[in-house]
């Protein structure tokens, strides 16, 4: 078994996989459940400032999509921060906290946007000897129309200045959580290290629709007949954490700011992708919420089983992948490949025929009897058959060896060239 | 109920109504809306789809499976009604592992093909349960078509011709229409009195009259209606059965399997109808099946059905076979008949087995005898009662492109034509061609 422990911002927990602020860690009987089931550590879901309890909607707060067998790919939501009094929240952190001393516990924070009530908040929660803060600088819905959440998100100069107020009102690590709801994502990202964040948490839950009610021609989740833009969640997300956290990983300006990740994590492998592309720790809400809090053992073995088949270090996988996320620009347009249907795996569906033939370069050839063939001097290698084949494995890529020729071009492959310098390329420079 | 399987002879009432309700209920109960959304998300919509290639009637099958997949069955309806107007049949009936589900790609994968029969039963039901027809008759054209018989042949013809806007006269012997649908079906595969159900909603197209206990040959012939109406089709359907042309066929409770199964299907209370303890059932094919099952599920203690041939070359399917078997029916195979045995009725049957020979099927010298109360043969039935002036080919009638005969302005489909294989989804198709063809004629083109 490999060992998982994890530290990060200093904050130490037996395992990397840490509960997202959100419903599953409102409470105390949550987090306890949660920690007896394995997690190695919570974010304590957002609280805010003292004073009258936010209100949540009594009507449906979630939305989701399914597959056809009603397995959730995408969960939406409008819950807003805690709902509980603020000193109820604090006295059950004091008390996790010290009957888990070895599991990390992080408190989510979002107040309005002056000093004054950070400060204010911020003693409070140093006194439970909670490990750190996290910034909420991400939900989307409801507080962002308050002028907190998202909507501080969404400014640097904002996300700079809140985040160095907190680091000089409080000895805690600083982790800012940021909101994908933004053009480029290395700019908040920028703006917190500026602010003196100890690290960044992303992505927060994406705006969006999940579906529209058409017969009540109202969006969901539809409450009295309306509905609101809600934080979009779950495996349909993860595509898009895995480039953000992978563009600040690798920015010149980020690549020294640890990151937790978040998005869609739902199995040992998931989490794994997201440590391979520059999370230090990964942080896991849909999954549990659609599953149950038991998830964890499979990403505890899975992850150690990975590890071990790797001969790796839990560290040695933190950011492995990074060097190799690159620009457009700098893939090898000499590397030239075609796809290979293995004739004793082919079902004949003919689905790779339909999508290259309909909507792709017409390289793909079917004769009488359901035999499908790839015509090399068609193929561009665009892998769309290999997405559309129902086996796995049936498609697959030759890469063509140096000097072989290409039969599309007629040309022998040669070696590694970009678009910096190929002379289609206006602005190119000449090859070294 | 005073008697149980072991009662000796052939008598009623072996099991009493719970059992029999439950022994004869639907077979394969319907797809909930879940369970066909899961269904059909299996589909992998293939290019070209082999299954509508293995269609006798040419379905689009990914199509109204997406449809199925998308929430709307009334649209997956009727893309199946459109080249099949008896889809809710064959979506009961179709030995769909020898047509689409043995075609389908994830047999080839999985060995688990998409469950397309069921989910075309999904389709059909909900369509049918909203009490509307999808289709609209055209204009009246003022042409005049007989169909002859309303079995599935026929009423594939009417439909289509109907709906083309000729004026149908549906005719046929029985007092019901419907055909085998309804008089030659095993009673669990079309529960709920789902044949007449289906002929009631298929003439909902209009423009079809019904003339129920007309004979041909016995209330009319084919000359006089030739005379009367534009065009003739002939749906006959195949009224002879074949015998074994053994000594004892004449005693008492030998009878053909499809006297017994018609009988079975018209019974308003099963525990009223006589079965035997001991049933042989003859033939190796769905009728042979449909009579053996039933059997068992009224309550007779041994059923066994015996086939000449080796298994592959049973006619009845894989899944027919194991659905006999798992209902506790014995089959032998590789065993003829040779004799019949008893006084008054039948007591014994013995049967000599067979071998592949030089020149065909042989017969061994080693023989066997089962007892038997009741012996039901079913090894195929024939033409009975053709017109005479139609040409032959073999021992049905001769057609050539979709059903036409060697008469002018005469076409035939079905089972009582020459060609293709005696199923529902097969006679479907030939009543739907021709009446296209006649169509053509008729008008014209």
């Amino acid at each position: 078994m490999a060992d998982l422990s994890s530290t990060f911002v200093g904050i130490r927990s037996p395992n990397p996989f840490w509960l997202a602020s959100a419903p599953p860690t409102d409470k105390e009987v949550n987090v306890v459940r949660a920690y007896k089931a394995g997690w190695g550590g919570v974010v304590w879901k957002t609280l805010g400032e003292d004073g009258p309890p936010i209100v949540n909607v009594n009507g449906p707060r979630y939305g989701a999509i399914w597959g056809a067998d009603r397995r959730l790919l995408g969960l939406n939501n409008i819950e807003l921060i805690t709902d509980r009094p603020l000193e109820v929240n604090l006295r059950e952190i004091t008390q996790v906290k010290r009957a888990w001393r070895d599991r990390a516990l992080v408190v989510s924070l979002m107040v309005p946007c002056d000093e004054e009530s950070w400060k204010a908040i911020l003693k409070r929660v140093e006194e439970t000897e909670a490990d750190g803060v996290e910034l909420n600088f991400g939900c989307p819905h409801g507080m962002a129309e308050r002028g907190m959440g998202s909507a501080v998100g969404q400014v640097p100069e904002y996300i700079e200045m809140v985040t160095r107020w907190c680091k000089q009102n409080s000895r805690m690590p600083v982790i800012v959580k940021l909101t994908p709801n933004i053009a480029d994502i290395r700019k908040p990202a920028e703006a917190a290290l500026r602010g003196g964040a100890d690290a960044v948490s992303l992505i927060n839950t994406i705006n969006s629709i999940t579906s529209v009610d058409l017969d009540l021609f109202a969006p969901e989740p539809t409450l009295d007949g309306k509905g609101t833009h809600g934080g979009y969640c779950g495996p349909a997300v993860k595509p898009i954490a895995l480039n953000m956290v992978a563009e600040i990983a690798r920015s010149p300006a980020t690549r020294a700011l640890p990151i937790s990740g978040i998005g869609g994590v739902t199995t040992w492998r998931d989490a794994a992708e997201f440590l391979a592309l520059g999370a230090g720790n990964v942080q896991v809400c849909t999954a549990a919420m659609t599953y149950g809090f038991k998830i964890v053992e499979e990403m505890i073995s899975g992850l150690s089983q990975y590890l071990d088949e790797k001969g790796i270090a839990l560290a040695d996988l933190v950011g492995r992948a990074v060097p190799n996320v690159t620009d457009w620009q700098h893939l090898n347009l000499n590397y030239v490949t075609k796809a290979v249907i293995n004739q004793t795996d082919c079902i004949k569906c003919g689905r790779c025929y339909a999508a290259c033939e309909d909507t792709s370069h017409q390289a793909i050839a079917m004769s009488d009897d359901r035999v499908f063939t790839v015509k090399e001097e068609e193929c561009v290698a665009c892998n769309l058959c290999v997405d559309v084949c129902p086996v796995e494995g049936c498609i697959t890529m030759r890469e063509l060896a140096l000097g072989e020729v290409d039969k599309r071009t007629g040309r022998p492959v040669e070696a590694y060239a970009n678009w910096t310098t190929h002379p289609n390329n206006p602005s190119a420079r000449a090859a070294e | 109920m005073t008697n149980t399987p072991l009662t000796p002879g052939v008598v009623a009432g072996r099991l009493d109504a719970a059992v029999l309700a439950a022994n004869f209920a639907d077979v394969a109960p319907p797809l909930g809306v879940h369970e066909a959304r899961v269904a059909a998300d299996r589909c992998y919509f293939c290019h070209d789809a082999p299954c509508i290639t293995a269609c006798p009637t040419a379905i689009d099958i990914p199509l109204f499976i997406r449809q199925i997949a998308t929430g709307t069955p009334e649209a997956a309806a009727r893309t199946i009604f459109a080249q099949n107007i008896l889809g809710g049949t064959c979506a009961r009936v179709c030995p769909t592992e020898n047509l689409c589900e043995g075609a389908c790609v994830r047999e080839a994968a999985e060995g688990k093909p998409v469950e397309i029969g069921a989910l075309q039963r999904f389709a059909t039901d909900t369509a049918m349960a909203s009490g509307t027809h999808p289709f609209a008759r055209a204009a009246a054209t003022g042409r005049k078509v007989a169909v002859v018989g309303a079995g599935p042949a026929g009423l594939a013809a009417a439909h289509r011709l109907a709906m083309l806007g000729h004026a149908v006269t549906l005719y046929d012997a029985r007092p019901k229409a419907g055909g085998l649908n309804e008089y030659g079906l095993a009673a669990y595969k079309v529960p709920g009195g789902f044949a007449q159900a289906e002929v009631k909603w298929l003439l909902q197209i209009g423009g079809i009259a019904v003339l129920n206990g007309w004979a041909l040959g016995r209330d009319g012939n084919l000359d006089e209606l030739r005379a009367v109406h534009d065009a003739v089709f002939l749906g006959l359907g195949l009224a002879g059965v074949n015998a074994l042309g053994l000594a004892g066929e004449n005693l008492d409770q030998v009878l053909p399997a499809t006297d017994f199964i018609r009988e079975l299907r018209q019974a308003s209370d099963l525990a009223r109808l006589p079965v035997g303890r001991d049933v042989v059932v003859i033939g190796g094919g769905m009728t042979a099946v449909d009579a053996a099952v039933q059997s068992k599920l009224l309550g007779a203690e041994n059923v066994t059905i015996v086939y000449r041939r080796t298994q592959a070359e049973m006619p009845a399917s894989r899944h027919e076979q194991d659905h006999a078997t798992a209902s506790g029916v014995k089959i032998i195979l590789s065993a003829a008949p040779v004799a019949i045995h008893g006084a008054g009725a039948v007591r014994e049957v013995e049967f000599a087995y067979t071998r592949a020979g030089a020149k065909g099927l042989e017969v061994t010298g080693q023989t066997f005898r089962l007892k038997a109360d009741q012996l039901f043969t079913a090894i195929g039935q024939s033409l009975g009662g053709a017109p005479a002036s139609l040409a032959l080919d073999g021992r049905k009638i001769a057609v050539s492109g979709p059903g036409r005969t060697s008469l002018p302005n005469v076409w035939a489909g079905g089972d009582c034509a020459a060609g293709g294989d005696d199923l529902t989804v097969t006679a479907v198709a030939e009543g739907r061609d021709a009446a296209m063809d006649i169509h053509a004629n008729l008008m014209g083109a």
